[in-house]
């Protein structure tokens, strides 16, 4: 129930965000939703995309250093609280968030929200068990194209 | 690590001449050697001012007699005021790689270059040469003598050479593939290139046959050794020379690798204080300087390399008795001072090299944007090294400005860029950029 994640390290130079997201556009792979973490020196861009195998492939081809990582997608309601309910699961559970981002569902009522947790199974255990939503691929992108 | 072990052989009797016997027989190339520069106005003036008169030459120590030869005299000589021979007898010309401004040409006679094959030829067979033997040389051809050099010392050896010459990396390993290849002569950095290139491309180990390979041209380091020996499954061996001198064949490793033999035959080697010029105790770093014994064409006397490197004289495990010369330090000239603290680039790449996942790949950029020096070291990236959390990514970048830190006491401003950003070398890699020289 993990999904796959794709990482980028952006080197802080103008013109670099932009090279990435037209190398994606112009081999039609779309963004679902997108993240970029920055510091004064570099940044980690943090994307969801259609096909992540393939996005790699691109980009380290145009010397990108990329990475997949595994994050989890959890659906929640679109109003206050949300983000609360999922972390009593996870402060109950002893785990921690190491970064996180969301993203809302076309079609309006739900929210998505990307965890990467320092334990990743003992966290979709725990969210499943405490009856959240945690989405896969399939469902993921039937959603977001909905 | 390599399988292959390369078994002790020694080429000459004067590799391993007893100390007295080596002495004598120095001790008359000098003198011969002290008459030949006579024939150059240079050397006869720069003898005049000093008032040595020939003769005045009769032992070894009267060696430090005799006035230096520098890069900056050689420039003024540019092209052939250090001719010791009619133009005629010339058989070949070369020149300096002109890393440090204009280039410098050096001349050798037919019998200059025998002597040079042959030199070669002894620190490739230490090295493990042997006659069916193929060895790709991925030098550049040309003026820099690297490329011949060595083209003519693996053929003295009888073994057979693919002179693929520097660049074009794909079209390296298609030969080293299709070839077999047993050896490589490079530049460190170009190994590593070629190193890169097999594991980007996933080329299996077992599709090549090389077994060593001979790097020279610039310095490196152990750790760099370790890195080359352990990615490509390989023995690497060192060996130094400069064109002035004669080019590669100055000196090289045996299957000891502790130190490189100096032909000490061919040349007399000293180490100096680069400020008092006074001969520094053995074992202690200084500038090497040679004075060449054999040479026709361009006999250069106390010739200061600019090169910093220790001599060893004990004797080694290997039967040879020359003076061992340590893995050049840095550069007499190319050191930088940062804070009033003497570094050289090779220490950057000592401490990036500790640091597991980075890339030996980096730049050092040295400003002085008000009264301060600013040091930047950019480092590419890889995909070890990448992760998509912020926490590691900090914390890389922390251990290798500790590594920079421990090795060279300095914090620099670590800058992480995308890989294949920097540079690459097919030659001599230039890792320095400083803003303060422009001023």
């Amino acid at each position: 129930m993990k999904l796959k994640q794709l990482s980028v390290f952006l080197e802080n130079k103008p013109g670099r965000l932009r090279e990435l997201c037209a190398l994606l556009a112009d081999n039609g792979i779309n963004m679902i939703t997108i993240s970029l973490a920055d510091t004064e020196q570099f940044g980690i861009l943090r994307l969801i995309v259609s096909d992540c195998e393939a996005a790699k492939t691109i980009l380290e081809a145009k010397g990108f250093v990329a990475k997949i990582t595994e994050v989890i997608a959890v659906e929640v309601n679109d109003e206050p609280g949300g983000l609360r309910d999922v972390l009593q699961v996870e402060d109950a559970a002893g785990i921690s968030v190491e970064y996180m981002y969301a993203f809302t569902i076309k079609s309006g009522e739900n929210a998505v929200l990307l965890f990467r947790f320092d334990d990743m199974d003992k966290a979709v255990v725990a969210l499943k068990s405490a009856g959240f939503k945690v989405l896969d691929r399939v469902t993921l992108f039937q959603h977001s194209e909905n | 690590m390599s399988g292959f072990v390369v078994e002790n052989r020694i080429r000459d009797k004067e590799e391993s001449l007893s100390r007295p016997e080596l002495t004598a027989l120095q001790t008359s190339r000098l003198r011969k050697t002290v008459e030949q520069v006579q024939q150059i106005p240079f050397y006869k003036n720069k003898f005049a001012e000093a008032g040595i008169a020939p003769e005045m030459i009769q032992s070894l120590e009267d060696l430090q007699r005799l006035p230096f030869t520098t890069k900056a005299d050689l420039r003024e000589e540019y092209p052939l005021g250090m001719l010791a021979v009619d133009r005629k007898d010339i058989a070949r010309y070369h020149g300096s790689s002109g890393t440090t401004g204009q280039p410098t040409m050096v001349a050798y006679t037919k019998n200059d270059l025998k002597t040079w094959a042959n030199l070669c030829a002894r620190f490739l067979t230490a090295g493990g040469l042997r006659p069916e033997h193929s060895v790709q040389i991925a030098f550049g051809y040309g003026l820099f003598t690297g490329g011949f050099g060595l083209h003519y010392g693996v053929e003295h050896v009888g073994a057979s050479v693919i002179p693929a010459a520097a660049g074009n990396t794909s079209k390296q390993l298609m030969l080293m593939k299709d070839m077999q290849v047993d050896a490589l002569v490079c530049t460190p950095s170009y190994a590593l290139t070629i190193s890169e290139f097999i594991i980007k491309n996933k080329i299996p180990r077992n599709a090549l046959n090389l077994k060593y390979a001979h790097f020279g041209g610039e310095p490196w380091t152990e750790d760099m050794r370790a890195r080359i020996e352990d990615e490509m499954g390989i023995l690497c061996f060192n060996n130094y020379g400069l064109s002035e001198v004669i080019g590669p064949g100055v000196s090289g490793e045996c299957a000891m690798r502790d130190g490189m033999h100096i032909a000490e035959d061919a040349f007399i080697v000293e180490c100096i204080n680069p400020k008092t010029l006074e001969p520094v105790a053995p074992g202690e770093e200084g500038e090497l300087v040679f004075t060449s014994l054999s040479k026709e064409a361009m006999p250069i006397i106390r010739y200061r390399t600019r090169d910093i490197a220790s001599l060893n004289p004990e004797p080694c495990a290997c039967g040879r008795t020359t003076v061992r010369m340590s893995r050049i330090t840095g550069r007499s000239d190319d050191m930088l001072i940062i804070k009033g603290v003497n570094i050289y680039p090779s220490q950057i790449e000592q401490a990036l090299l500790r640091v597991e996942g980075t890339a030996p790949h980096y730049q050092i950029e040295v400003d002085r944007p008000d009264r301060k020096d600013i040091v930047s070291v950019k480092v590419e990236m890889t995909e070890t090294s990448f992760s998509s959390s912020m926490k590691e990514m900090q914390e890389l970048r922390e251990r290798i400005d500790r590594a920079i830190q421990t090795v060279t006491g300095l914090r620099m401003n670590i800058e992480l860029v995308s890989p294949s950003s920097l540079e690459r070398f097919v030659g001599k890699a230039r890792h320095v950029i400083d803003h303060r020289r422009k001023v």
